[in-house]
């Protein structure tokens, strides 16, 4: 026996907004490894109408959502192909009366279950069930700390709710993590949320900037923060920081708009994370719906095993056969797999493209021209917006799929 | 991304600390990896197997002593205390363990 040595690897899951861990270190094997991690989105249906959600905006198009049947199923596959981290997401997975079941079997074939909610419809008396049921871990999302401009980002009132679930949370003796999605109308509160946190006994906040895909895309031009006020933000997350100490853990994921490299999304896509949507479409990335000539498998029609080895789809972006240049022959590759395909195919049409986020891609001014806009937006209006929100909601989904410019993509 | 900051040099774990599986993180076998792994929120660490041996006898009961003499019984070596009491210290840095009262 050797020196023990922390771990062998470290594999991050990938959160929703990616929240950095220490040693994180993708293993750089050639073979494909189980699918770690699997998150469940089980339904669309959401009583919140946010502006920065990455639900596709095509969501009436979507069928069907699975049975409970069928979503047992699926956990049974993913965990015999692997999967151990599984995250309960939606829109608001809470809508589902089938919830604590789920949990239940999951539990029972040895998941680690976190729910990811905006805590609508978390009573006492479902908490104290899904926590029996072996619930391991629940984030709550956070839009604001001010209810009016709470209820403005989610045109609902949904403030002081969620500061009873908080209570909730706790009293069932869960970490109380809490999950505030910034964008140019909320980050100059990020003081008065942290503060708030502290209220409400978070132990760990991650302050996780929209990332632009989806309902984010569309509002982009009034989401993005300027530099100026990311940096205030950041100053002030530092001082907070000093003086909470270790009570209280807080992540600030800067936008990757204001970075020079890109993230390594999903570690690469086919590589740990699996998704499915409400209607068993399976996913290398929740947003991979709208990357083009993609095919994506359906539970329905194959097995997960299936679907993580064998399907076109999940092996399209598989090792480095599809990049092209700057990507192909850059020595950083390995490290960032060229970040986000969707981003890359958002900003330059061409999912093979490297992210533009990253500063040797040709479409990099892009990048750099939105965060000038945003600055030149901001300045013209006073720091608000000047084009209406778009909020999620049918009516405005059908409003934009119906039309000849196709959902955005 | 910005909370990794500098990491403190954790020391030696104390011979008597009883450390335990931290709060909301959980330990066990993964057969499809071949390997025990630490889940914790939104995250997992894939362990060796010394730190898995001795992550697995971290049970709020056992001392440190207590693990070192029954890995070097079961391993059939010696001499293994302050690797031991390192990887605990770190362990509890890191907030994988917890010190059990
Ligand atoms: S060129 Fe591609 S691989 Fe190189 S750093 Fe940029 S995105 Fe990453």
């Amino acid at each position: 026996m050797t020196a023990p040595s922390p771990a062998s690897s470290v594999a991050t899951g990938p959160p929703p907004q990616g929240a950095p861990e220490a040693g994180a270190a993708p293993e750089k094997s050639p073979a494909v490894g189980p699918p770690l991690w699997l998150l469940l989105e089980l339904t669309y249906r959401c009583p919140l109408h946010c502006v920065f959600c990455y639900n596709p905006t095509d969501m009436p198009r979507t069928g069907a959502e699975l049975g409970t049947a069928e979503w047992l199923r699926v956990l049974r596959e993913a965990r015999a192909a692997g999967a151990v981290q599984l995250g309960l997401s939606g829109g608001e997975p809470l809508v589902r009366e089938d919830l604590e079941e789920l949990v239940r079997e999951a539990h029972g074939l040895g998941f680690y279950i976190n729910l990811i909610t905006s805590g609508v419809g978390l009573t006492e008396a479902r908490i104290a069930t899904l926590k029996a049921a072996g619930l391991d871990h629940i984030q709550l999302s956070f839009q604001d700390s001010t209810r009016q401009m709470n209820d403005f980002l989610s045109s609902t009132r949904t403030f002081e709710l969620k500061s009873q679930v908080a209570g909730l949370i706790r009293a069932h003796g869960y970490p109380m993590v809490l999950n505030v999605v910034l964008h140019r109308l909320n980050i100059d509160h990020v003081g008065e949320i942290l503060r708030m946190a502290e209220r409400m006994g978070a132990q760990y906040v991650e302050l996780a900037n929209t990332q632009y895909y989806g309902w984010a895309w569309l509002n982009r031009a009034q989401l993005l923060p300027t530099r100026e006020q990311l940096q205030r933000a950041e100053a002030v997350t530092q001082a907070f920081r000093e003086r909470v100490g270790a009570r209280m853990k807080i992540y600030f994921v800067v936008p990757d708009y204001f970075e020079t490299r890109p993230k390594a999304c999903m570690n690469g896509l086919g590589s740990v994370f699996l998704a499915v949507a409400p209607d068993g479409t399976a996913m290398p990335c929740h947003a991979a719906r709208m990357l083009p000539g993609l095919n994506l498998p359906s539970v329905r029609t194959a097995s997960i095993r299936n679907i993580w080895y064998d399907s076109p789809a999940f092996n399209r972006f598989r090792g480095e056969g599809w990049m092209k240049e700057p990507c192909r022959s850059c020595p950083e590759r390995g490290r960032d797999f060229g970040g986000c395909r969707c981003q890359a195919y958002l900003l330059t049409g061409d999912p093979d493209n490297a992210d533009p986020v990253c500063e040797l891609s040709p479409h990099h001014g892009q990048v750099v021209a939105a965060v000038a806009a945003s600055a030149a937006a901001a300045a013209a209006t006073g720091g608000g917006t000047e084009r209406p929100l778009i909020f999620r909601d049918h009516r405005v989904s059908i409003d934009i799929t119906a039309g000849p410019a196709g959902g955005g993509a | 991304m910005s909370a990794a900051g500098a990491v403190p040099e954790p020391g030696l774990a104390g011979l008597d600390a009883r450390p335990a599986i931290a709060a909301g993180m959980r330990l066990q076998w993964e057969a499809a990896q071949d390997a025990h792994v630490l889940l914790y929120p939104e995250g997992m660490v894939k362990l060796n197997p010394s730190a898995g041996a001795i992550m697995s006898r971290c049970d709020g009961q056992r001392t440190v002593a207590d693990i070192v003499a029954d890995i070097e019984r079961t391993y059939d070596l010696s001499g293994l205390a302050t690797d031991v009491r390192a990887f605990v210290a770190l362990a509890l840095q890191r907030g994988w363990l917890e010190q059990a009262t």
